[in-house]
């Protein structure tokens, strides 16, 4: 039988553009120290670390984890990588909440970060393979047949995906760590922008982001001792499945279907649009946000765009989507998982500032990777299981 | 919270080749297949898959991504990914178990060692700002750790070509062996330095290797295997990569690993030391007390055969066959990672 495990501190940097101001070293130490100050502990309590990053060729660092053990004061302590594609964040915050789970260890700091622009991501994730399938120019274009693929399903009308930008850039503009703070957008304009890859435009997009973003995780028995608000982990999953096979279902892919599900049953979540108070949700590109409402199990099949254009998934409606303006407004790939199960944890802890939902008891961190084949959620809560 | 009983319940590894042709999944699925049909279980009853491997040795970016469907994932499975050997996934498949979210789990790890420049690739661990432009080179750094303990009069070079001489001996009687020999330590001791105070034999034979393990909880393992190899203590630690601020001539992180995971409480009868170079052996030995009495790498090690990123899985797969085979009842699996020994990953497994 399991152990409970707690977030008692959660820090994250300033996302942008170029962090030019700060080394990778300094970056990750950026986030671990806001985490700390947050736990009010010091690096010295921390019993191990795991550390999750999305391919080491977006900096040109072969695991990185290595070197960085200096700037993490972990001599003579445990570090431990992950590498899950796009869903890392998620997966290396859920692999660090084994680790306390499991009774291994008491207290445990996780990070996820990447420093995009030390290379270019775009390129960086379209090396050609030989013999396997091309991804061509970015993820884009890897995804665009995909959302094409659900509006033709669905029928949704052709500005929902602008609706999601707006809101999510909008929302962002109450977090003072996304990286994009642009308050003026309206529905129009965002129509106006061009066309990337057909049907996503450019407002559309995720950016393209240096951060990182640490949580420090603790038994229920060091949690219990330890004064300052607390999201305790209910439960967490993950899925894969392959990239491609004939037939495969790519707009809601099973994988994450099972994932979700999996979730609720271990959650005790009977109708998620219910009685979860708020969805950290990753949204690379914005039609994903109707797609995934379907996948998770939130909107019925081909209705997720309802919801969006019913203004449901705002930060006043019932079920608030990525009030932190999500991977839309921040994305650097590594840490973008774990800013969503951060994030997550920080409207139960009640810590979410300007874009705290009032009340959040339960919210949910999800991630995905890959060609949406890796899947990676918690369910977090202001109360014990 | 008490921990579970944990074992390795079967092993499968792929014999070492240089300049392999085949891809990662070519190369993981027989072996995979074969592990499945040796402990007679069907994909269906994995738990949860782990997987190492390192995107730089493929050059490119989740390259790990096509190994999915070398494990068939479908219908989805539960599964996870180290940037790092084998061992490490092992350490995460253990820590699943650990939690009783899962009873069974299968880790493998693959590594084409000798599809790119190893040396140089490895060397893209260190300092981004301050080494790596330096390319300082994977054996150069463990050459100046080789020379500090020479100097230190820690190891000797006699004690070098004596690692040498019998890992290449033992590799004779491993099939999966690459590096094959029956050298003297004098007919060593007279070969050329290749980076001087490294001579060729003092450095790991780079191989494509692939291998992968089954662990099992409790009553489980015991029903797959006659005589599984229990896990009684698993333990990894850090030490910092920055040159010249740790002792080259001591593995601290190694003997903290070793000590957490009860090596001293009993005699190791087999020890399987991933220890890329020769000198790092000897250092290994001493950091984790390691008798006289403790046959080191019968399989070889590392310097015979080292698939990197496979090399340390590699150790426990070796390390457990002695236990199943009943040639051993306590041993020692490790796993070092990064230049010269930064990380140290020790494991002691039993038999009942």
């Amino acid at each position: 039988m399991a152990e409970l495990c707690a977030v008692v501190g959660v820090g994250q940097t300033k996302h942008a553009a170029c962090r030019a101001d700060v080394s990778i070293a300094g970056l990750v130490r950026e986030a671990v120290d806001r985490a700390l100050a947050d736990a009010n502990i010091t690096i010295a309590d921390v019993d191990a670390i795991v550390i999750g990053k999305a391919p080491d060729s977006l900096e040109g660092v072969a695991m990185p984890e290595l070197w960085l053990a200096d700037a993490l004061a972990a001599h003579g302590k445990p570090v431990f990588r992950v590498h899950t594609a796009g869903s890392v964040g998620g997966s290396t915050a859920i692999v660090a909440a084994q680790h306390v789970m499991a009774g291994i260890h008491g207290t445990v700091l996780t990070i996820g970060f990447e420093k995009q622009s030390d290379g270019n991501a775009m390129w960086a994730l379209s090396v050609p393979i030989p013999f396997g399938m091309p991804v061509h120019a970015g993820a884009g274009g890897y995804f665009s047949p995909i959302v094409r693929g659900y509006i033709a399903r669905s029928g949704a009308p052709k500005h929902i995906g602008a609706m999601v930008a707006v809101k999510d850039r909008t929302n962002a503009c109450k977090n003072p760590y996304a990286h994009l703070h642009e308050p003026d957008w309206t529905l129009e304009k965002a129509l106006e922008t061009p066309m990337l890859w057909d049907p996503i435009r450019f407002i559309e997009t995720c950016p393209s982001s240096d951060g990182a973003m640490a949580l420090v995780l603790m038994s229920e028995e060091r949690a219990d001792k330890h004064a300052g608000r607390k999201a305790w982990v209910h439960a967490t999953s993950m899925r894969s499945e392959p990239t491609a096979f004939a037939g495969r279902e790519q707009v809601s892919p099973v994988a994450g279907e099972m994932c979700a599900a999996d979730l609720w049953r271990k959650g005790g979540i009977k109708n998620p649009a219910e009685e979860i108070d708020v969805v950290e949700m990753y949204v690379p590109f914005a039609w994903f946000e109707p797609m995934w409402l379907e996948n998770l199990g939130f909107a019925p099949r081909n209705e997720g765009w309802r919801w969006v254009e019913d203004g449901i998934t705002e930060m006043g409606g019932s079920l608030p989507v990525n009030p932190s303006g999500g991977v839309l407004s921040s994305n650097p790939i590594g840490a973008s998982g774990m800013l969503r199960f951060g994030e997550a944890a920080m409207q139960v802890m009640g810590k979410a500032g300007e874009h705290q939902i009032d009340g959040a008891k339960k919210a949910i961190g999800h991630a995905y990777g890959g060609g949406s084949q890796f899947f990676a959620m918690w369910l977090v809560s202001s109360t014990k299981p | 919270m008490a921990l579970r009983d944990i074992a390795i319940v079967g092993t499968a590894q792929r014999p070492s080749e240089v300049n392999s042709t085949f891809t990662s999944v070519e190369i993981l699925l027989p072996v995979i297949q074969q592990l499945l049909d040796k402990v007679g279980i069907e994909r269906s009853d994995i738990g949860f898959w782990c997987h190492g491997s390192c995107d730089y040795m493929s050059g490119q970016p989740f390259s790990f991504v096509s190994a999915v469907d070398a494990i068939g994932a479908w219908p989805p499975i539960v599964e996870s990914h180290v940037e790092a050997d084998g061992a490490l996934a092992l350490y995460e498949a253990w820590v699943k178990i650990q939690t009783g979210e899962v009873d069974v789990a299968l880790v493998f790890s693959n590594g084409k060692t000798t599809s790119g420049p190893i040396d140089q690739i490895l060397s893209l661990q260190t300092d981004p700002y301050m080494v790596a432009p330096l390319k300082p080179g994977f054996d150069a750094l463990a050459a100046l750790q080789a020379r500090a303990c020479l100097d230190a009069g820690v190891v000797t070079e006699r004690q070098m070509a004596e690692v040498a001489s019998r890992s290449r001996r033992d590799a004779n009687n491993n099939a999966i062996a690459f590096t094959k020999g029956n050298e003297s330590v004098e007919e060593l001791l007279a070969m050329p330095y290749t980076m001087n105070p490294l001579r060729a034999h003092d450095c790991a034979t780079p191989v494509d290797g692939c291998n992968a393990v089954v662990l099992a909880a409790g009553d489980i393992a015991r029903r797959l295997a006659t005589r599984p190899a229990w896990i009684r203590g698993i333990d990894h630690r850090i030490d910092t990569q920055r040159l010249g601020a740790r002792s080259m001539t001591e593995s601290s992180s190694a003997a903290i690993a070793a000590q957490k995971a009860g090596v001293g409480k009993d005699r190791i009868d087999v020890a399987e030391l991933h220890a890329p170079y020769t000198h790092q052996e000897l250092l290994l030995r001493k950091a984790m007390g390691l008798s006289e009495s403790t046959h080191i790498n019968p399989s070889g090690g590392a310097l015979v055969a080292n698939p990197a990123m496979a090399a340390g899985l590699a150790r426990f797969a070796e390390a457990a066959e002695s236990i199943f085979a009943g040639s051993a009842d306590r041993v020692l699996a490790h796993c070092t990672s990064g230049p010269m020994l930064q990380q140290n990953l020790v494991c002691v497994m039993e038999g009942e």
